[in-house]
């Protein structure tokens, strides 16, 4: 009986989260349509990038035991948190490369130094 | 040769747990590929402090769960921003300098700024990074300098 009753309180839990992180990748997706323009559409996907995948992932390794696959599950979430900042650091660099400048108050020297059109 | 060592070690584990096959063919086949890696590794001299910071291990098991904390709790502050129905951004970019002194630590600081959501390193040109913020708060959560010396510590600066 006892262990029935931790098996329950382990399930709803995962389900929990997997609720948690797939509320959190609409909610990403959301923000992605109502920011004005590429840099704040960026703040927005960060959303999905963290809390959306940690929690799915979080949930998928409470619902699946403790096993390989949870170890495989960690390493996922590891490998995503390097390299998602990579990404959204080449993709920003991509954006003022082309030309594009945030709609944003600028303080200090700015990034024309930055994208290199000075 | 200690980074070498340490760094076949962490393949091979790797391995072993992605693998989840122990017999005798498959565990020779993963020692020798682990070899071959840390061989490549060598030739192309990207073992170093910096391409296999062993020396941030312990003290990573401390930043990281301050890490994932700020995560959760800017999450929260963004997803707030989002589902408001007047949008209330502030969007400002700003230069902030990074304490670290070694390349490797204002690159993990730059990308802890842009894994909390909120904030986007746009720019690093020597001690100098370059920051879009959502709003005036996530901005003020970088300019008030506790994630800087949490990675200096983390750095084994301070």
């Amino acid at each position: 009986m006892e262990g029935s009753a931790l098996d329950t309180a382990v399930t709803v839990l995962s389900w929990a989260c997997l609720a948690i992180g797939g509320a959190s990748v609409a909610v990403g997706a959301i923000g992605i349509l109502r920011m004005p323009d590429v840099f704040t559409r960026m703040h927005a996907a960060s959303i999905t990038d963290t809390m959306g995948a940690g929690f799915i992932l979080l949930g998928l390794a409470l619902g699946h035991g403790f096993t390989l696959v949870t170890a495989k599950l960690f390493l996922i979430f590891v490998f995503l948190m390097f390299t998602s900042p990579t990404a959204s650091h080449a993709l920003a660099r991509a954006a003022l490369h082309g030309g594009l400048r945030p709609r944003a108050e600028v303080e200090g020297k700015g990034f024309e130094k930055e994208a290199g059109s000075s | 040769m200690r980074h070498a060592i340490s760094l076949g070690a962490v393949l091979y584990a790797l391995w072993l747990l992605m693998s989840g096959h122990y017999d005798s063919l498959l565990l020779s086949l993963g020692v020798a590929s682990a070899l071959l890696a840390v061989w490549i590794a060598r030739r192309m001299e990207t073992i170093d402090k910096e391409g296999h910071p062993i020396h941030l291990a312990v003290r990573g098991l401390t930043y990281a769960p301050w890490l994932l904390w700020q995560i959760i709790k800017s999450n929260i502050d963004v997803a707030r921003i989002i589902l408001h129905p007047r949008l209330p951004i502030s969007p400002v970019v700003f230069s902030t300098r990074a304490g670290q002194s070694d390349e490797l630590g204002r690159v993990v600081y730059g990308n802890s700024i842009t894994l909390t959501p909120g904030t986007v390193t746009i720019g690093l040109e020597g001690d100098e990074l370059l920051v879009h913020a959502l709003t005036r708060d996530s901005a003020n959560g970088v300019k008030n300098g506790e994630m800087d010396r949490r990675v200096r510590r983390f750095m084994g600066e301070d």
